[in-house]
């Protein structure tokens, strides 16, 4: 959800409004093979049906391709769709800038409030000065910016619910993967629109913002935000394919996003917990969400730590894919069952 | 309905009404218990994240005595009071507003601008969400076991400007949403400004005090009445309100959102061109 930043327990999109499920997209059946006119045939037998090619219609069939031009047009054909979410989403910019500012107001809110803690209190809460503690929510705004689902799950579900998915799975096309792209195009044109709300809100608060500590942790930090970017989209998309087994996806989707919420530390740093509590929630994906490149950045986690932390997060990554292809698998293989 | 059309043109008004949401009731209790799995599932899924608002102010709690002059009991009765009248607005109101840009677009709204009824009245109350009252209920128990923490009973005067009080929130929640979805009859499309103005339920979280004063404060105070909400009421229960002053100027704001909403729908309505037509 978008830089619902540190509203206090959530915002709207996940706090268990059931009735504001973003509509189906219109226009969002990306027909690949409209670019240059080509179209792809489906006739039983059809070598089409194994061609990546034909999907852009870019190349006349041919039989026999070495394997190089075939990986190129493997990529070249995302590289379509992700070009298609641009111009998709980009209808919504007005509708992301609205939403990139309004997430701001609760956020500036809960600052107010860890300000209010501090002038009783004074000195540190768990080891977070107010400079560090606001410098902590503006970077959770900025890398939820970057990673944070917005309809992605919401649109999977409902193509699985409306049959829309039957398309992608008699074409040459892997779902997930254009799934994947579309939440890249998604992120760019959200991050690009939310530049100027979260940038005059980074600018008032400009005394709280700090550097990482060094350029070692600057690009450890980038690593773990594409790590995070990785967990994030496929907890989503696993929670979404849920659709081929229940009928309402949405209060799977919200309950998983309550603990998410809370131990990704979005709604405060996970250290300022009891230990025992930052062990328990430590041993689950999700403070690698986001907590821990926001931990490396302010330069919290650092040494053998950090080091440590960057491969736990590596293998959360590969075992989360791992469920999400055994999901995957077994959806579709249920969906056929049933849709015959 | 028993009643035929020729009686209930004698009846008044009142009782007409009455009647009539009683059936639009009982139409959404039939509505929910076709998907009663479903159901429960919503009721779980409000119960965690009242329990997440709960959990992050005992954690704040766990760090520091006071925050703005309250304590830990008085803070968690804030946040049931918040939820309850969230979930009191989800239950009456909350489907029924963001339903109407969805009337809007199909032309559904035709049809119900033709019936003898108030129209406003008929998408305002169209349904009901029964599991957000099971919440509400909830976060009323969670004020009660504040209260009890903090050995304190209100008197019937306070709970009576409770109860006002808290009617004055939801009708500010209501008359704003409602202002809002109107304006889809300029755009169609409101998703936005409804997602935009939920997000704003969460300032009514936070303890006044700590909010000070400046431009933030103002806007919220008295053009978005937030930091009133909740707040107020709150205070009228543990009797830490100073003066009469803000239980004012939410009942006052209260009727003023709810004239500026109805003005604006007027001129919506005169605006409306059917979508069919």
């Amino acid at each position: 959800m978008e830089t619902g930043g540190g509203g206090i327990g959530g915002t709207l999109r996940k706090s268990g409004t059931k009735d504001l499920r973003p509509g189906r997209p219109r226009s969002v059946t990306y027909n690949l093979q409209m670019r240059r006119g080509g179209s792809i045939n489906l006739r039983p037998g059809s070598t089409a049906l194994h061609e990546p090619s034909l999907i852009v219609g870019a190349l006349p069939a041919r039989r026999r391709r070495p394997v190089e031009v075939t990986l190129s047009l493997h990529v070249g054909k995302y590289l379509q769709v992700f070009r298609i979410g641009i111009q998709n989403t980009l209808v919504y910019r007005l509708n992301f800038f609205f939403r990139a500012g309004v997430g701001l107001i609760p956020l500036m809110g809960t600052i107010f409030l860890w300000q209010a803690v501090y002038a009783d209190k004074g000195g540190n809460v768990g080891g977070y000065a107010l400079s560090q503690m606001i410098s902590y929510y503006l970077l959770v705004t900025v890398i939820d910016a970057f990673t944070a689902v917005a309809e992605d799950d919401w649109q999977i579900a409902g193509d699985i619910k409306d049959g829309q998915i039957s398309q992608f799975l008699v074409r040459p096309i892997n779902y997930l993967a254009y799934r994947f792209w579309l939440y890249l195009s998604g992120r760019l044109i959200y991050t690009t629109v939310a530049l100027v709300p979260v940038g005059v809100f980074v600018f008032v608060l400009r005394e709280h913002v700090v550097l990482p500590p060094s350029l070692g942790a600057g690009l450890v930090f980038v690593a773990s935000l594409a790590m995070a970017a990785l967990l994030q989209f496929m907890i989503a998309c696993t929670m979404a394919l849920l659709a081929f087994w229940v009928l309402d996806v949405s209060t799977f989707i919200f309950i998983q996003f309550a603990f998410e919420h809370i131990a990704s530390g979005h709604l405060f740093p996970v250290d300022i917990l009891p230990v025992w509590m930052s062990r328990l929630m430590m041993m689950t994906p999700y403070p690698y969400m986001l907590y821990f490149p926001a931990g490396v950045y302010l330069g919290r986690i650092r040494g053998g730590e950090l080091w440590g932390g960057l491969c736990i997060q590596a293998v959360w990554v590969v075992l989360v894919f791992l469920l999400l292809q055994a999901v995957w698998r077994r959806g579709v293989r249920r969906y056929s069952a049933v849709g015959g | 309905m028993s009643e035929s059309p020729a009686l209930s043109n004698q009846v008044s008004p009142w009782r007409r009404y009455l009647s009539l949401y009683a059936a639009l009731w009982r139409n959404s209790v039939t509505r929910e218990m076709q998907f009663k799995s479903n159901f429960l599932l919503w009721i779980v899924v409000e119960a965690l994240w009242f329990g997440l608002q709960i959990a992050f102010m005992s954690i704040i709690y766990g760090h520091t005595e006071a925050v703005a002059g309250w304590t830990r009991w008085e803070v968690i009765l804030l946040v049931g009071c918040s939820h309850f009248i969230q979930q009191v607005f989800t239950a009456l109101f909350l489907t029924n507003l963001t339903d109407i840009s969805e009337h809007i677009r199909t032309g559904r709204l035709d049809f119900m601008l033709l019936l003898p009824v108030n129209t406003r009245f008929l998408v305002s109350f169209r349904k009901v969400d029964l599991g957000a009252f099971v919440n509400a209920a909830s976060a009323l128990a969670v004020m009660a076991w504040a209260l009890r923490h903090l050995g304190r009973w209100p008197g019937l005067g306070e709970i009576g400007g409770f109860v006002l009080l808290s009617v004055a929130g939801l009708l500010v929640h209501y008359s704003l949403m409602f202002l809002l979805t109107s304006v889809a009859f300029w755009t169609v499309r409101v998703q936005g400004v409804v997602w935009g103005y939920y997000n704003l339920f969460n300032i009514a979280r936070i303890p006044e005090g700590a909010i000070p004063k400046g431009a933030y404060r103002a806007v919220f105070t008295w053009v978005f009445p937030m930091i009133l909400v909740s707040n107020v009421p709150s205070q009228t229960l543990l009797g830490t309100l100073r003066s009469p002053f803000p239980a004012l100027a939410l009942v006052f704001l209260s009727g003023a959102c709810f004239g500026v909403s109805e003005w604006v729908w007027r001129r919506a309505l005169r605006r409306y061109a059917s979508a069919s037509a």
